[in-house]
């Protein structure tokens, strides 16, 4: 917890912390969507001829689908013709072997970020594959995942090493005609990360991608595969800070979950790009589709996130409860200030016998944001004594703000167990009243008891995330109170 | 298919219309009926019908129901009728009111209770300030304009100001007794002045096994410290369809009681929606439904809390059975001046079948900070500890399910304060479980 009392119209007026451009000449393609588009990309990333069919296949199935309206968010239309699909830093054809042959500008943007590579391969103990613009340029702990078995690479290495992997699953939890931005992302997508988690292996480390949207006018499509096969475990961790800049971008990826019997994958994101100014000018659109399937008999999926950032978030990481026994968790906190809004939540979708689920969320709205939770619980027929509890809870800060709650609950078997259950509040006047007369700032004050109200979540981190959570509330909070 | 559907109902208005030259209500009826026209039925594209698919309603497209003769029904309305509660009757057959069947004595002094088409030369005032209030009448709902397309039946309600009704006001809907097939679409409009008092019983009783539709929908509109009660009971015939719609709109210091029961009908659609427009205005809206066979029941609440210190609160209880299927949608909306606003919404049901089905969407939408709201939902099962109680004191083990499925539907049936609706009630709840004889029993007061 911050101690010392700081002046509240300098926090109001504080600006992105994370606001710098690194200059690099970008090998990006002109704007504009068509089959040679996606040709190019599969080319320039020399890709075998099944994989641009899939492509090409998405894309056309994407021209004839139309942008989903339901979210309760609102934004001027987006003209998908004026997006650069592809940017790579150019010094990619030679492919830096060790952290010396990395460009050094690009090091010294992570510096800036707070993830010095070479540092944190020895102090962190956490292996970062560092996605800058779309294509990884640095990969550390290779070696040391490499002797457990564990392939953890860019997905385009993936697509080299392992087609065998990547055509099994690719596609299999979230089909490339799933919705309109999985549509499009499957069309056009140019990196991310791959991780495949061989049997009866729990992962040696904590696995952690940074993301990072840079050139300018650039869409980002990652596609995110991580298998886990029988009795394995594997904890992901997805960051994510974006440069300052006017136009909005937009940030469509995917990302796949694969849990095979007895496996465990726990994903953890913290999620802080560039929200707009305080007068919505700007900011990130993030319109991302994660899905895991616990194809398994007693595997496990977890989702946590920490959403701070962005513009306008949709997104509902959901669990498919396939194997008997499964279980699916949710722990979210969805914080958004001044114009920034939300629509996000889970889907539980439970068919396996004696399948669990658990749904954590927080939201905390202020300034003029709409935040919103949105999420489905279905038992199915098959689904005999499945279980779900799911609680939501809302703080407003402001009477600007919304704070929206829709949850869908279906239920086809007679031994289902299904509870929900939401509130809705602003942080309570005796709470800060008590704290103010110990002497703690309001702004500490306020900064408390939303860190208590969001306990539940961060509790659910890994440790590391779980420190820079609390201060990225913190950050995102300041101003919006006092 | 939808299109024919809407070109038969367009027919049957002009059958409507001829028969009624010179009527005031003409325009607006043809007004409505272009509106319904450009909307058409429904479809499960829709969020608001998402679970719910109308068609087999369009399909049939039955025919406005004749006026019925004076004679016979006594049974039928004795068995309607709610034993030992004393009230203003008025009845309904097939949905057109029947001046023969119906008494209403002794009201107070400038209370009006008239039926729709004489209320439309003797107050046509009223009747055209909620006709053309767009907040109170649901445009978006395809069925309420459906239902304004053929307004003609229906009971006009005027309760001056400081005025209070003693005894409730019962309307008996007795539907498929004397005829098959055939729609209707009964208008209620409600007034009540300032501090003035009234209950009102809506009372849906069908034929066995008779397919038939009925489309209602009522109005209220509540000044300054009225208060009204209002229960619809619904037990139309398990093949027929129901939809109503009830639309309330409350001004200061105002106190709405809902309660909805539904046991009938093979579709039944439910739609109630609060306007809290004014300071201390607040509702209670409390409902069960209990579906077996292949019954489809749907019930969508709204409350919009327009201004600060409104209050909510509200149950809803579903009990599924066989092959039944359970929808509930309640949406509770703070609007951005409604500070202080207190809503609470619980939503419990019981699934006992595997092929039984709930879909339960309690939804809040807010856009003030300072208020307290929270709803729950709940989906499960009879208690395996309670029944193992009543097991272990030999009670077998059909009528042990049956005493703690009727003490779920009771928490809602005790909110009730008409002791002889209440007991109406747990005899036809009862009565709907396995050993009906032996529960009574254990329920009897």
């Amino acid at each position: 917890m911050a101690s010392k009392s700081q002046d509240v119209e300098a926090l109001v007026k504080k600006e992105y912390e994370h606001g710098f451009f690194t200059d690099i000449d970008s090998d990006t393609v002109a704007p504009g969507l068509s089959d040679d588009v996606i040709a190019f990309i599969s080319k320039k990333k020399d890709e075998p001829d099944w994989l641009l069919e899939w492509r090409l296949k998405a894309f056309h199935n994407w021209q004839k689908m139309s942008e989903p309206t339901w979210a309760h968010v609102h934004y001027p239309p987006i003209d998908y013709q004026a997006i650069s699909y592809y940017s790579a830093p150019k010094s990619k054809k030679d492919g830096p072997k060790s952290l010396d042959d990395v460009d050094p500008k690009l090091l010294e943007t992570y510096e800036k970020l707070g993830i010095p590579l070479h540092e944190q391969k020895m102090l962190a103990g956490v292996a970062v594959d560092a996605v800058f613009d779309s294509v990884s340029v640095a990969t550390t702990f290779k070696e040391k995942l490499a002797d457990a078995g564990v392939i953890f690479c860019s997905f385009s290495e993936a697509v080299q090493d392992h087609p065998e992997l990547v055509k099994k699953y690719l596609g299999t939890v979230v089909p490339a005609a799933d919705n309109f931005y999985a549509a499009l992302n499957s069309a056009v997508f140019t990196d991310g990360s791959f991780c495949y988690i061989p049997k009866n292996t729990r992962c040696p480390m904590e696995l952690s991608t940074y993301f990072r949207i840079n050139a300018s006018n650039t869409g980002q499509f990652e596609r995110t595969l991580i298998i886990a096969e029988e009795g394995s475990y594997v904890s992901y961790l997805e960051g994510c800070t974006a440069p300052m800049r006017d136009e909005n971008q937009l940030h469509a990826a995917v990302v796949e979950l694969v849990a095979l019997d007895n496996a465990a994958i726990k994903y953890s994101t913290v999620q802080n790009w560039y929200p707009g100014d305080e007068n919505g000018k700007g900011g990130i659109y993030n319109f991302v589709t994660k899905r895991g399937d616990c194809r398994g008999v007693s595997s496990k999926i977890s989702w946590t996130q920490v959403e701070t950032g962005s513009a306008i978030t949709w997104k509902y990481p959901s669990c498919l409860l396939r194997g008997d026994n499964s279980v699916g968790e949710f722990y979210s906190v969805a914080v958004t200030n001044n114009y920034q809004q939300a629509d996000t939540g889970t889907k539980m979708i439970h068919l396996g016998k004696n399948t669990r689920s658990t749904i954590i969320s927080k939201g905390i709205s202020a300034g003029h944001a709409e935040n919103a939770y949105r999420g489905l619980v279905r038992i199915s027929a098959k689904a005999d004594n499945a279980r779900n509890y799911t609680q939501c809870d809302s703080l407003l800060m402001g009477d600007k703000c919304g704070a929206h709650t829709f949850p869908y609950i279906e239920a086809k078997n007679a031994s289902a167990q299904v509870e929900h259950e939401a509130t809705t509040s602003k942080i309570g006047d005796d709470q800060l009243f008590y704290c103010r007369q110990r002497g703690i700032s309001e702004e500490d004050a306020v900064n408390m008891i939303v860190n208590g109200f969001c306990k539940e979540v961060f509790k659910e981190l890994p440790m590391e995330f779980a420190v820079e959570a609390q201060k990225l509330l913190g950050v995102t909070l300041e101003g919006a109170v006092g | 298919m939808s299109d024919t559907a809407v070109k038969h109902y367009i027919e049957e208005l002009h059958r409507l219309q001829e028969s009624l030259p010179g009527d005031k209500l003409s325009l607006i009826r043809e007004a409505a009926m272009g509106q319904f026209q450009a909307r058409g039925f429904p479809t499960t594209r829709q969020e608001n019908w998402k679970y719910t698919d109308v068609k087999p309603i369009a399909r049939s497209a039955f025919g406005i129901a004749e006026a019925k003769p004076a004679t016979g029904y006594e049974k039928q309305l004795e068995h309607a009728r709610l034993s030992g509660l004393d009230s203003h009757e008025l009845v309904f057959i097939n949905g057109r009111f029947s001046v023969e069947h119906s008494r209403s004595q002794d009201l107070p002094q400038g209370v009006v209770l008239e039926d729709m088409s004489s209320a439309v030369n003797n107050h046509s005032m009223l009747v055209d300030s909620v006709m053309s209030n767009t907040t109170l009448n649901d445009q978006s709902n395809p069925f309420n304009i459906l239902n304004t397309a053929f307004i003609h039946d229906g009971v006009l309600i005027h309760v001056p100001d400081d005025c209070s009704i003693d005894k409730p006001i019962n309307l008996i809907y007795l539907s498929g007794y004397s005829d098959n097939e055939f729609s209707a679409h009964p208008r209620n409009l409600i007034f009540l002045g300032s501090g003035a008092r009234l209950t009102v019983i809506e009372n849906y009783v069908g034929a066995k096994d008779r397919q038939y539709f009925i489309n209602t929908v009522t109005d209220a509109v509540l000044s300054s410290n009225a208060a009204l009660t209002h229960y619809k009971l619904q037990q139309e015939s398990v093949e027929s369809y129901h939809i109503g719609n009830l639309n309330i709109y409350q001004d200061r210091d105002s106190q709405v009681n809902s309660h909805s029961i539904s046991l009938g009908g093979a579709l039944v659609r439910n739609d109630i929606k609060v306007q809290l427009d004014a300071e201390g205005a607040g509702v209670l809206l409390n409902g069960l439904y209990m579906a077996n066979g292949k019954q489809h029941i749907d019930n969508h609440t709204l409350i919009n809390h327009l201004q600060q210190h409104t209050t909510s609160e509200e149950h809803y209880r579903g009990v599924l059975n066989d092959r039944g299927r359970g929808v509930f949608n309640g949406k509770v909306v703070v609007h951005k001046d409604a500070q202080k606003t207190d809503a609470a919404q619980s939503n419990a049901n019981l699934l006992l079948s595997d092929q039984a089905e709930i879909d339960t969407k309690p939804e809040l939408e807010i856009y003030a900070d300072d208020v307290k709201c929270s709803h729950g939902s709940t989906v499960g099962q009879l208690d395996k500890d309670m029944m193992f109680y009543l097991r272990s004191r030999a009670i077998d083990e059909a009528t042990a399910k049956s005493i703690l499925t009727y003490a779920f539907a009771e928490e809602v049936i005790k909110r009730i304060e008409i002791e002889q609706i209440r007991h109406y009630l747990e005899y036809q709840v009862i009565g709907r479980l396995p050993d009906a004889e032996l529960i009574k029993e254990f329920t009897h007061e």
